[in-house]
């Protein structure tokens, strides 16, 4: 059940949110893409719903909100350490049916995999979802297929046709700021996409004799290991520490998280040199398996939410999902 | 009755004069060589009607269309008329084909509509540029190139434009993977290194080339929103010095591109031989007689420089030397 009000009282809605969270949403970054003249739409903070790209996929996802590219853990002095606050503002964000599926494997992993991660937690707790949704698969996406074209799991959906905006609220504390305005009472349903054009289907039998396929140097051959289907992917977790200190005064510094890739060297790289996984083709086997097998072995399902982003940003054309259906042909 | 034709004008009017008796060809001025497909089937008409079914594509981006009789020039321009209009050349009276020559066409790289390294869009700044200057009987020759890989070679020419950007660094964005330094060391000119896991940019050194840029996989590295040129001067082929262009201004825009040649034409007018053989006369060599302090002072009457733009003060330039 939801209603519909008009594009001025969302209008007001919005401004009125503004004052106890902030919003983050997808928006297009004018000429900050990779090449000149072209444009990037990653999240950001917005003020207005005309901010937000609410059809493109976003090129980076909404993990970024909550798993800060570069966060402080702490600062040190010689005998203290200041765990930076985090913000007084609630947190609102607006996504995609596959990134807010892709939410519950970040829970996962920095909430239910052994201790709880403080920082990603504080951040969590106070954040909210608005579902945006598709009206049309987006290029390289394979969400059908995977099962996450859908989803019930939000706080707020926000559709906005022409002059009315129309709104199913499953948030109380959300629902407040409705209240004030005056709605039509009517269904709402999320718009979703029930078919891709990429259609993905997943290998069963992977194990650990899967590793000797020569399909992963097939692909590791064309990988440069820039990382962008680590960064771009909304379940990549993975960060590493550096150790700053400020360099007036050696003393004093801070301990930072930043995201890792396990295509980029460096990373499987421990203390004396060894370093685990030295070929791209070795990276390639175990971001795959990662995604479609072990994860999924440990917690029930598959890590991937098939957003398709990696494939769009790869630079030399490599097609995860091309790859992981080749994988399950060789199984037929 | 022999061929009765003014040879000056004939050449003026973008015809050349062959070798064999009575024959020439046309010459097409493909500004930034940007063109519409159709203009191609034009091109085709021509050489079949009036030439002998051959074209040479041009060293500047243009159309030689080989074989033509002299005395079909006024029935040829009035072919090129669809031509002249498609491309959006300047001209005074339709149907009379090109009003100039000695002003060349204006080359291009294929710049940021295709390739991912260019800073700008060259055909369309070759277009403002011809827009500019056309048409004009001084000898002046100009290129543009996307980015310091100098496809276009511009460094040949008396004003090369190279694009540039001024790297935008966001170290909040920046996961120390490397991807920028190991690019600009392996591509470019080595600027970059990185301190305390962030990247410091050695600005004295940075070309402006965006490498950084195209390589940085999670837009740390971003271009400016203003867009920048190098702009090298003087350079030239030919029989006596020829030599490479060198960089006058560093990180400047369009307009003052733009201005600075126009003041070149008002230079060279008051400086150029009186006897040049065919009033063409290379800038260049104008420039190397009256010194490059006086060019200075004409090139950059009414120009304000951008407060980030690094002008040489003098410029010298070498190359190889067979007038001495």
């Amino acid at each position: 059940m939801g209603y519909q009000v008009s594009r001025e009282a969302a209008d007001r809605v919005f401004e009125q949110l503004g004052q106890d969270y902030d919003v983050f949403a997808p928006k297009v970054f004018a000429g900050e893409g990779c090449f000149s003249d072209t444009d990037v739409i990653r999240y950001g903070k917005v003020n207005t719903l005309d901010e937000i790209e609410w059809e493109r996929r976003s090129d980076y996802s909404f993990k970024e909100v909550l798993l800060a590219v570069n966060e402080t853990l702490f600062y040190f002095t010689e005998n203290e350490t200041t765990v930076p606050s985090c913000g007084e503002k609630k947190i609102l964000i607006f996504l995609k049916s596959c990134d807010l599926h892709a939410l519950k494997k970040l829970d996962t992993i920095y909430l239910e995999n052994g201790p709880e991660d403080f920082y990603y937690k504080r951040l969590r707790e106070k954040a909210s979802f608005v579902l945006m949704g598709c009206s049309e698969t987006c290029e390289n996406g394979f969400c059908a297929s995977m099962g996450t074209n859908r989803s019930e799991d939000y706080d707020l959906y926000l559709r906005l046709s022409g002059e009315t905006v129309s709104i199913d609220c499953k948030d109380p504390d959300l629902q407040a700021y409705f209240e004030k305005e005056d709605g039509k009472a009517c269904d709402v349903t999320p718009g979703y996409v029930t078919e891709n054009a990429e259609k993905v289907t997943l290998p069963k039998n992977l194990s650990v004799d899967s590793f000797a396929k020569p399909i992963w140097e097939e692909y590791g051959s064309r990988c440069i290991g820039c990382g962008r289907c680590n960064f771009v992917c909304p379940t990549c977790t993975c960060f590493t520490m550096q150790d700053i200190l400020y360099r007036d005064n050696e003393n004093v510094g801070e301990r930072r998280r930043v995201w890792a890739s396990c295509q980029v060297d460096g990373y499987t790289e421990i203390a004396g040199g060894v370093d685990f996984r030295k070929t791209q083709g070795e990276r390639m086997r175990f971001k795959v398996m990662h995604k479609i097998y072990d994860f999924e072995k440990r917690f029930g399902y598959p890590m991937c939410v098939g957003c398709g982003r990696c494939d769009t940003v790869c630079p030399e054309y490599i097609s995860y999902a091309s790859l992981i259906d080749k994988l399950a042909k060789e199984e037929a | 009755m022999g061929l009765d034709i003014n040879t000056k004008k004939a050449k003026k009017n973008a015809f050349r004069i062959g070798k064999v008796r009575g024959e020439g060809a046309s010459r097409i001025r493909v500004p930034g060589g940007y063109l519409k497909a159709e203009i191609l089937g034009l091109v085709q008409e021509i050489a079949e009607k009036y030439g002998n079914g051959i074209v040479h594509l041009t060293t500047r981006q243009g159309f030689e269309i080989e074989g033509i009789r002299l005395e079909d020039m006024d029935a040829i321009n009035e072919m090129l008329q669809p031509i002249i209009e498609l491309l959006d050349i300047n001209q005074e009276n339709r149907g009379t084909g090109y009003p100039a020559s000695g002003t060349r066409n204006v080359c291009a790289c294929i710049g940021n509509n295709v390739c991912p390294f260019a800073n700008y869009d060259t055909s369309q700044f070759a277009k403002r540029i011809e827009k500019e200057i056309f048409p004009n009987d001084l000898h002046f020759k100009i290129a543009l190139t996307g980015c310091p890989n100098d496809c276009g070679k511009v460094r040949l020419h008396d004003f090369g434009i190279i694009g540039m950007t001024m790297p935008q660094y966001d170290p909040s964005r920046c996961v120390s993977c490397k991807a920028c330094i190991k690019g600009c060391k392996s591509l470019s000119v080595d600027a970059l290194r990185m301190e305390n896991y962030k990247i410091i940019r050695d600005e004295e050194k940075c070309i402006g080339c965006g490498v950084c840029v195209t390589k940085c996989p999670t837009r740390a590295f971003t271009r400016s929103k203003k867009k920048y040129y190098k702009l090298t001067l003087m350079g030239r082929t030919g029989k006596r010095n020829p030599r490479l262009g060198e960089d006058f201004l560093l990180w400047t825009d369009e307009d003052t591109i733009v201005k600075i040649i126009l003041n070149t034409y008002r230079f060279v007018k008051e400086y150029i031989d009186p006897k040049a053989p065919g009033g063409k006369e290379h800038i260049g060599y104008i420039i190397d007689r009256v010194g490059f302090a006086e060019y200075k002072k004409w090139a950059l009457e009414g120009v304000g420089l951008l407060p980030e733009t690094k002008m040489k003060e003098c410029v010298y330039w070498n190359g190889v030397h067979f007038d001495r």
